[in-house]
């Protein structure tokens, strides 16, 4: 149960970070940024501005995608190289500036995040679950279709995963590459600030967060094909369990080296992916 | 030839540096920058001259620094199955030594694995080889005392001709000893560079297909400047941690690796001197901005200035410089008088 809802959660920010990635070609330091931006806004309206708890998660997505769209039209539009590791260089210095801000403002002390869900667990015969898990799980669930209803069945979608294919044919087709990248940002980062202020309140929320959930959205995308949505989401899931297989059975300690442990595996004996390598973003 | 004087200029000025600067806390500045700019210019080799981005390097600098605090420590470790390992503590020479020569012998385990992928997923796999180490050195706390760090290190011991074998401990000393393995370390890659291997390995970073079709063993140069590259950064390890004299998982943390590749690129990667400049700039930033700013608006004006060189000089600091100096010259060419100007001929 708990890994499938990590798992739920892990989909989300691993599609994020799949989506900037095959779309607009950029390795996305600041992915686990805007993971943490999501749980600190969080934070800040529901213990610091006492806004409800379920207002305060959509306002939290909200302004990591205004953030994400702004960083796009700002900084990545104005980039006159596209070299990947100029663009990979400047991600890195766009990551340690969000970070150390978040540590500026709330220190670097780890937050709680209260939620308005009763600790006693729900049981279902021999399962029990906290209420406030089975609310996440059933949020990410719900966005994870809404994202792939998106991509498939809009012209918003239609959009991107012509611009996925093949960017100038797409803008030759009357496409707005431009407000396809900042729409793409804004999502990618969306995705992950909402990833962040679900996970927000079962785990603390702190300046270094970002840093695993980055690594961890890396693993995951590298597990599912660099680009491919429907592998990032499988990708997710099998991450989680994993994880929660591995800490139960193996050792707790070694918890975040699994999905380090799987990267490698699946590079040396898959390197495009676990699934279809020439998959379509959708 | 004004070259090779320019250099043994800057070489001296270096050298004799203790004399006219004693004030301790500015050498201990320049000690760290120069362990960083040792890391820096052994990750140049890599980043500049066969164009591979390997996040991971922070781990051989790391692996470097625990191999040379065991052993010149000493440690026992319980092996499994009843067995336990119990090494006597080596001399601190001989544990630096070893030191360079594991980080050596891991950089060709991940150069072998590593280099089946390119791009993105090279990056991404040595990253997460960084991140391994970490957690290793943070568990495994039978042999590394985890997060409780190993300390009392002893310092750097070395034998010195009329001296016989001394410890470092003054800031003077120890501010050489870096000098030296940084030249040492410089004068490799530079040799390295204008070989043939350099000439296969800047052949592979312009067209990495061509090259094959030329017949040059691209796995095979690309682990060899792993391996050399990995052993240069062991050897910085080293340095710091008979210096600091304390050691703990966090010198695998990403922010170091970040910080190599901050200083290559922001002084020109593939230039030789790239690395000593951007790491003279971003080894002695932090500790100028000090007195004017807290740690964390430190790190954000870093990252900004990332951002900014990124925009506006994205070769880098030496790169601008000769243009700049080339157009200078132009300039003051054209000052002199049309039959005293030399003639092409």
């Amino acid at each position: 149960m708990n890994g499938v809802m990590l798992g739920s959660t892990y989909a989300l920010l691993g599609i994020g970070l799949t989506l900037v990635f095959g779309i607009m070609r950029i390795v996305n330091f600041t992915h686990g940024e805007f993971y943490a931006l999501g749980a600190y806004m969080a934070y800040l309206f529901v213990a610091q501005l006492g806004v409800n708890f379920f207002a305060a998660i959509l306002l939290a997505t909200a302004i990591g995608m205004i953030v994400g769209a702004a960083l796009e039209f700002f900084i990545l539009r104005r980039l006159k190289t596209t070299d990947i590791d100029s663009v990979m260089l400047l991600m890195i210095g766009l990551w340690i500036a969000m970070q150390n801000t978040e540590q500026l403002i709330w220190g670097g002390v780890a937050k709680l995040i209260p939620s308005p869900f009763a600790q006693q667990p729900l049981v279902f015969g021999p399962v029990s679950v906290s209420p406030l898990k089975v609310f996440v799980l059933v949020t990410a669930i719900v966005l994870l279709i809404a994202f792939h209803l998106l991509i498939n069945h809009t012209r918003l979608g239609l959009a991107m995963r012509s611009t996925f294919q093949d960017r100038d044919v797409a803008s030759l087709m009357g496409v707005n590459v431009g407000t396809i990248y900042m729409a793409t940002f804004a999502l990618g980062s969306g995705l992950a600030a909402v990833a962040g202020a679900l996970l927000g309140p079962i785990f603390l929320v702190s300046p270094t967060m970002g840093d695993l959930a980055s690594l961890k959205a890396f693993a995951i995308v590298i597990l599912g094909g660099l680009g491919s949505t429907v592998g990032a989401t499988i990708g997710g899931f099998v991450l989680a369990l994993v994880e929660e297989f591995g800490s139960g059975y193996v050792s707790a300690d070694f918890r975040d080296a699994f999905s380090f442990l799987v990267i490698v595996a699946v590079l040396i004996l898959r390197p495009q992916g676990l699934f279809a390598p020439k998959e379509r973003v959708g | 030839m004004t070259r090779l004087i320019l250099s043994l200029l800057v070489v001296l000025a270096f050298v004799t540096l203790p004399f006219w600067m004693s004030d301790p806390y500015i050498l201990g500045l320049l000690i760290l920058a120069g362990i960083f700019i040792i890391a820096a210019i052994s990750l140049n080799l890599l980043l500049g001259y066969t164009g591979q981005l390997s996040l991971g390097h922070v781990a051989f600098f790391g692996i470097g620094a625990y191999t040379s605090a065991l052993l010149s420590r000493g440690f026992d470790v319980d092996l499994g199955l009843g067995l336990t390992l119990d090494v006597a503590p080596k001399p601190v020479w001989l544990s630096f030594l070893a030191g360079i020569l594991m980080a050596a012998l891991f950089g060709w385990f991940v150069g072998r694995l590593a280099f089946r992928v390119r791009g993105a997923y090279f990056v991404i796999l040595t990253v997460s080889f960084a991140q391994v180490m970490r957690l290793i050195a943070l568990n495994w706390v039978d042999l590394t005392e985890g997060p409780m760090a190993i300390n009392n290190i002893p310092s750097f011991t070395l034998w010195l001709p009329g001296l016989g074998v001394t410890t470092l401990t003054t800031k003077a000393q120890n501010y050489w000893l870096v000098l030296a393995v940084a030249v040492i370390a410089f004068v490799l890659v530079a040799h390295i560079v204008r070989s043939r291997v350099g000439r296969a390995l800047i052949a592979l970073r312009e067209n990495e297909g061509l090259a094959r079709s030329v017949g040059i063993q691209v796995t095979h140069y690309l682990v060899l400047s792993t391996v050399v590259a990995a052993g240069i950064a062991g050897a910085s390890g080293g340095l710091y941690t008979h210096y600091v004299r304390i050691v703990d998982p966090d010198v695998f943390m990403f922010i170091y690796t970040v910080t190599m590749i901050i200083m290559v690129v922001t002084g020109g990667k593939g230039t030789l001197t790239g690395p000593i400049v951007g790491g003279l700039l971003f080894g002695l930033m932090p500790e100028l901005l000090r007195d004017y700013a807290g740690p964390e608006v430190q790190w954000i004006i870093y990252g900004a200035a990332i951002v900014l060189i990124v925009f506006f000089l994205p070769n880098g600091i030496v790169p601008a410089a000769a243009r700049i100096w080339q157009r200078l010259a132009a300039l003051g060419l054209r000052l002199v008088p049309e039959h005293l100007r030399p003639r092409l001929s």
